[in-house]
């Protein structure tokens, strides 16, 4: 087994909001306690896969890219989410890889071409303090994260001390869907679907929304066609909400709760999207497209399970597949090539890019 | 007293799943999805003690039952919302399971059952209660008026939420109730003791808020550094105690 003691990693840049995110606070809503937790746990659940974290790990969830660390000690990290521009010192890094870094290192993600929340996953986890239970970062209330804030330049943020076992290698997710301007979003309707009218319900499944520029953690405020409620009331004495409630205000247009809601709510649900969808809507952006359809309460638990098999089934290790390559009259054995235009191999655990000289083909 | 089942629902048993054309009054309690992980069940739609008291004993039947394996239970002024794992049990089996939680509570439930009473020691008007005088103002009585009263009525807990342990009061005196500011604070000290409308309640942290401020209490409400962080909790009264000067 090998072991890192107290490693650490630094924060050199953050253009817009990075934050410390696991699974989630449970357990104290009732005492008022937003849950939070990453906006797309898929890719939070895959970040920990890939470097050998158990599932109640902490990441860096990025919005936005334009953010970059230092290594303190060496460790695995892998990226997920949000398919942004990355690089560790000048070599580019996939999304959905395990890789080693160096001590001195340094990870930078630029752009974001698609999605929202890029993750940052270190081997061991973020180890910030542990505030009821999770080190989820819930921004309006201060609770949790680093300092119970957003991360800025300078911040050291200390890394578990996991261990990982002498088999392990480098591992890649083929999983991954690439996030889109227009999503369906597959929900269950209720639970209180029956205080709407029909047409309302007919508005609600028939129409285009559009996330407005007014949507965070908190949630999605969308635009479009307004919704019918049965008795032109939409405000109710206050009830439990959880994550994807689709809430509908006097305007009728829904707001879908996400990550950082506030435990209860005083508007009328007209439905609750599927856990399955969830993680997508951690990746919408202003502008995005939305349309709903109706699932039973039945076929979105199928759903569920099902994607949770898919999620570490589709985990590989990066030791199969193996291809040569001459250096210098010497054939290298390598793991496989990363992405479908072999720019980068992964040798050890750590990643090289490819300058092909010259291809010579096996003999 | 009679059991508040045949005061609030005449035809209890069988639990039904909702039936949309049931006249109002007879359509709880129902049980319901929220979601694929979640289950609600609907005590009804009004701020009443008798619902609380429902609410509370079904909160308590359920967690003593470990019907969701340990995951949280969620009591409102209305509902209870159940969290399970659907990787671990079905809508059906949950649902079958809460159902026979909400047929255990057969017994009538004490409405006045008595309540954990917390006392909250507050200084009333001044720099800590800047609004006390509108609320005089409002209410066409003197201020030490308005601080009899406030603090003459044990206020029913009926849940936490806003943010970390706020509580939503229910009793206030409705001749001392007062409309909320136009435009919030930005800023509320932690501990301010507000009104709006016929609610009353006490900010646990410092943050912007859009109540008239009376008082403010000295005691530390919440401490995310404790395994009991709210002082105030669900199910439980609240007394507020005039007090000169702070501790």
């Amino acid at each position: 087994m090998t072991k890192t003691s107290d490693p650490s990693i630094q924060v050199v840049r953050c253009g817009f909001m990075a934050l410390v995110q696991d699974q989630g606070r449970f357990g104290f809503q009732e005492l008022g306690v937003s849950v939070s937790g990453a906006a797309d746990k898929e890719a939070l659940d895959v970040g920990n896969i890939l470097v050998g974290n158990s599932p109640e790990s902490a990441a860096i969830e990025v919005m936005l890219g334009d953010f970059e660390i230092e290594f303190m000690e060496s460790m695995m990290f892998a990226l997920t989410g949000a398919e942004t521009e990355a690089s560790l010192d000048d070599v580019p890094v996939g999304r959905n890889l395990s890789y080693k870094a160096h001590a001195g290192s340094r990870l930078s993600l630029s752009n974001v071409r698609q999605g929202l929340r890029a993750y940052i996953s270190v081997q061991g986890g973020i180890d910030t303090p542990i505030i009821l239970g999770s080190r989820s970062t819930h921004i309006t209330s201060g609770i949790g994260g680093f300092e119970g804030r957003a991360l800025q330049p300078g911040d050291v943020l200390k890394v578990g001390g996991s261990e990982l076992g002498d088999e392990y290698s480098s591992r890649c997710w083929d999983g991954y869907e690439s996030p889109t301007d227009e999503l369906s979003i597959r929900v269950v309707l209720g639970p209180q679907d029956d205080e709407f009218s029909e047409s309302g319900i007919e508005t609600f499944l028939s129409s285009t929304y559009v996330v407005s520029d007014q949507s965070n953690r908190q949630g999605l405020r969308l635009e479009g066609s307004a919704i019918e409620s049965r008795n032109g009331r939409f405000d109710i004495v206050s009830d439990a909400v959880v994550n994807g409630s689709i809430q509908v205000p006097g305007d009728g247009k829904p707001i879908i709760l996400l990550s950082d809601r506030q435990t209860t709510g005083g508007y009328l649900k007209i439905a609750t999207v599927a856990s399955v969808d969830i993680p997508r809507l951690g990746q919408v952006s202003p502008g995005n497209r939305i349309t709903f359809s109706v699932v039973s309460v039945e076929e979105s638990q199928q759903l569920f399970i099902e994607s949770q098999d898919r999620l570490s089934s589709s985990i590989n290790d990066l030791v199969g597949d193996q291809f040569f390559l001459r250096v210098s009259d010497t054939d290298i054995s390598v793991g496989t090539a990363v992405s479908g235009s072999a720019e980068i191999v992964i040798l050890d655990g750590i990643a090289y890019p490819i300058i092909v000289d010259e291809f010579i083909p096996d003999e | 007293m009679r059991g508040l089942k045949s005061l609030l629902w005449p035809s209890w048993f069988p639990v039904s799943r909702k039936l949309k054309s049931e006249p109002e009054g007879q359509r709880f309690p129902r049980v319901v999805p929220a979601g694929d992980s979640a289950i609600l069940i609907e005590l009804g739609s009004e701020i009443a003690p008798e619902i609380s008291s429902m609410v509370f004993a079904l909160t308590d039947l359920i967690k003593d039952a470990g019907l969701n394996s340990g995951l949280e239970v969620l009591p409102t002024y209305r509902s209870v919302l159940v969290y399970y794992d659907p990787l671990v049990c079905s809508y059906s089996e949950m649902f079958d399971a809460v159902n026979g939680a909400v047929e255990r509570l057969v017994e009538p439930v004490n409405v006045n059952s008595s309540l954990k009473i917390i006392e909250i020691p507050v200084v009333y008007g001044g720099d800590d209660g800047p609004d006390l005088d509108f609320v005089a103002d409002h209410a066409e009585i003197t201020e030490d008026a308005v601080i009899e009263l406030h603090s003459g009525t044990d206020y029913r807990v009926y849940m936490l939420g806003f943010s970390p342990g706020f509580p939503y009061l229910g009793g206030l005196d409705e001749r001392i109730a007062a409309p909320r500011l136009k435009t919030p604070r930005v800023l509320v000290p932690a501990g301010s003791v507000g009104i709006a409308e016929s609610q009353t309640g006490v900010y646990p942290n410092a943050g912007p808020g859009g109540w008239r401020i009376i008082g403010r209490t000295s005691v530390p409400l919440f401490d995310v550094n404790s395994s009991t962080p709210s002082l105030i909790t669900p199910a439980t009264k609240v007394r507020f105690i005039p007090v000169d000067q702070h501790d």
